[in-house]
């Protein structure tokens, strides 16, 4: 099986009046099927700016991309929505859910796009499995201000889920959640990422890239260290930990 | 089909979700595919009035008028030369081919009594044809007939209003009135016309034989008009010529004089009042129409607020892949689910309008089918142009920046 993703020597510039920035410069990074990619770096690295290249929502100014075996650094706006349909499905920090709109409702729109159609009662099935998947199968028909944040996340995360794709992209995705709640959305991806599926996620967090498998950091729109993570926290086991920690600060008198 | 489906249903959330603004903004489109309903039943309504008044007239009918007399600058009116006789009428009965009915006629204003009840109504002076002339029936007993015209009998036919007025609700027939003191009976009442194009109210009137009018009550022996019927359409060319050669052999009027008399055919009278009817049937509608686009212009303007309101949405949905037609689809149903929706409610307006106005106010109202699918088209047309331009902007949105939009 060949790479999800191969970028080679990929710039992004953005020109804005007279000035030009150069967000990423001749970046080149392949990530494997089965993959659980943390990518950090502070703000103004560029990390940004390269997971929306790898969303497909911008395109490089040079450079080559393949996403899971198709060139897609030459596409038109139509088909690169076709692919962030078919193939990518993202995980925002603000969680990005339509408001006034179920959490099923949620999960279906992505599938209200795909090609060839999919009937409204297989959609609906579809959208409960992803929902189910996550742990949220109680909370179809709750509205997004019904839920908890780390619910509204799992949510958003199922709606990732819900057209198979080959990439689930996460930038920040625990950027608006206390701790524990995290930690269980963590949980979510580390099981996701067990059963086979390729994560690469945006975080500013240290602790937070330690549950993923690699570790990529950037600087000045360059990767400056890439490598696998040394001691990795799994989800279980901290919440394990949290838990204790709760129960002896109750038991305190 | 069943992505237009889903389109359809994500409009329709959408417009759920702020219903007063909904309405309101398909208020717009309601008045003024209503005003265009409810104009152009008026319209229409007074054009089939004007023509069924013009057809009550009778079934083509000429109207030969004496002509005026200008004395000294001062026009003392149509039909009061005297050019016109008695024996002109006889002459056209014989001499004309073609002619069905012909009724010389007088027509004077007078004051009529019956028992201490007064009325002031107008005298008409008639020939038993007059009846069948003008297709006016005889609602509750009998018309005079050929030997009263002869005898110059006292008798009277009378309008509805008349009957009204002097006798109220009990009967009239056989009654005695008295116009300007001479006693006549009353043989028959006439159905009721209702009011002519000009207004006047054809019922108030007392036809009395001509002969009658002209020597025992008023002494005059000029005729204000003839009436005459064509047997047929075409007839009334070759009558209304023959009519004007053979006056004016009679009354003597050499080769490039003008006539003394002036001759009217319904088709003319007709063909001013519906013209009249139609240029005012345009403007009403014309008047309705400019409501609609600025109907057409709120719903531009709301969806333009909404596209920027919902930038973060469209931003979503472009990254789960919708295309930028999806976009503008949505966008574009939106908008014309507002002005037809709009258009729907202004269809079942304006008739309901129509039929207040026609009730209420007593104007006769007719809705044409086509104007009601040209208003309910007009309105879709609307949505679809004001809504493209805002759609089309929500279409090309960057998602990234829509989805940074806060």
């Amino acid at each position: 099986m060949g790479p999800v993703i191969a970028l080679q020597k990929v710039n992004r510039i953005y020109q804005t009046g007279a000035t030009s920035v150069h967000a990423v410069r001749d970046l080149s990074l392949e990530v494997m099927p089965g993959e659980f990619v943390a990518i950090m770096g502070a703000s103004g690295s560029g990390k940004s700016t390269l997971m929306n290249v790898i969303g497909c929502l911008d395109r490089p100014t040079s450079g080559a991309y393949l996403l899971d075996g198709v060139a897609v650094s030459g596409l038109g706006p139509d088909a690169l929505a076709e692919i962030r349909n078919s193939k990518l499905g993202f995980v925002f920090q603000g969680f990005n859910l339509l408001a006034r709109t179920t959490a099923l409702e949620n999960v279906e729109l992505p599938l209200l796009y795909a090609h060839p159609p999919v009937s409204p009662s297989e959609g609906r099935r579809r959208a409960m499995d992803a929902l189910r998947e996550v742990g949220l199968a109680d909370r179809a028909s709750h509205l997004p201000n019904e839920m908890s944040g780390g619910q509204q996340q799992r949510a958003a995360i199922a709606r990732a889920l819900v057209r198979r794709p080959a990439l689930l992209l996460a930038d920040e995705p625990t950027g608006n959640l206390d701790t524990r709640t995290s930690v269980e959305v963590m949980g979510v991806f580390q099981r996701l990422n067990d059963g086979g599926m390729t994560i690469v996620m945006v975080t500013h967090e240290l602790d937070i890239a330690r549950y993923c498998r690699r570790n990529v950091v950037m600087r000045d729109g360059r990767i400056v260290s890439d490598k696998a993570v040394g001691e990795r926290l799994f989800a279980g086991d901290q919440m394990r930990q949290l838990d204790a920690e709760q129960q002896a600060v109750q038991l305190l008198p | 089909m069943m992505r237009l489906l889903a389109t359809l249903r994500i409009a329709l959330r959408a417009l759920r979700r702020n219903v007063l603004r909904t309405i309101l903004t398909a208020l717009g489109v309601i008045i003024g595919v209503g005003a265009v309903i409810a104009m152009v039943s008026i319209g229409t309504g007074a054009k089939a009035q004007v023509e069924a008044q013009i057809a009550a007239l009778g079934q083509n009918v000429i109207l030969v008028m004496a002509g005026g007399v200008s004395r000294g600058g001062v026009f003392s009116g149509m039909g009061s030369a005297g050019t016109l006789k008695v024996e002109d009428a006889e002459a056209i009965r014989n001499e004309v081919e073609g002619v069905a009915c012909v009724s010389p006629e007088v027509r004077v204003p007078a004051q009529v009594t019956a028992g201490n009840v007064n009325w002031n109504t107008s005298i008409y002076g008639e020939s038993e044809e007059y009846f069948d002339l003008r297709r006016w029936p005889i609602e509750e007993g009998g018309a005079f007939g050929a030997a009263d015209v002869r005898s110059a009998s006292r008798i009277a036919v009378l309008g509805k209003t008349v009957v009204k007025e002097l006798f109220g609700e009990t009967s009239a027939v056989g009654q005695t009135i008295r116009i300007r003191g001479v006693p006549f009976v009353v043989s028959g009442v006439l159905s009721s016309k209702g009011s002519n194009f000009f207004g006047q109210d054809q019922d108030d009137a007392v036809i009395v034989p001509h002969t009658t009018a002209m020597r025992r009550l008023f002494g005059i022996t000029a005729l204000r008009s003839i009436q005459i019927s064509a047997a047929s359409d075409k007839l009334v060319e070759p009558i209304l010529e023959q009519v004007t050669a053979l006056l004016r052999q009679r009354h003597r009027i050499p080769e490039g004089r003008d006539d003394d008399f002036h001759v009217h055919t319904q088709q003319e009278l007709a063909e001013m009042a519906t013209s009249t009817a139609k240029i005012m049937t345009t403007l009403l509608g014309s008047i309705a129409g400019v409501s609609l686009l600025v109907g057409g212009i709120g719903i531009m303007n709301i969806m333009l607020v909404s596209v920027t309101e919902r930038t973060r949405e469209i931003g979503i949905r472009l990254a789960v892949g919708a295309k930028r037609r999806d976009i503008l689809m949505q966008f574009l149903i939106e908008a014309v689910t507002l002005s037809v929706g709009g258009g729907i409610i202004g269809v079942v307006a304006g008739l309901a309008a129509s039929e207040v106005i026609s009730r209420q106010m007593n104007w006769p109202t007719q809705t044409p089918p086509e104007s009601v699918a040209l208003a309910f088209l007009f309105s879709a047309a609307v949505g679809i142009f004001f809504g493209f331009y805002p759609a089309r902007r929500a279409s090309r949105l960057d998602p990234i920046e829509a989805l940074r939009y806060e």
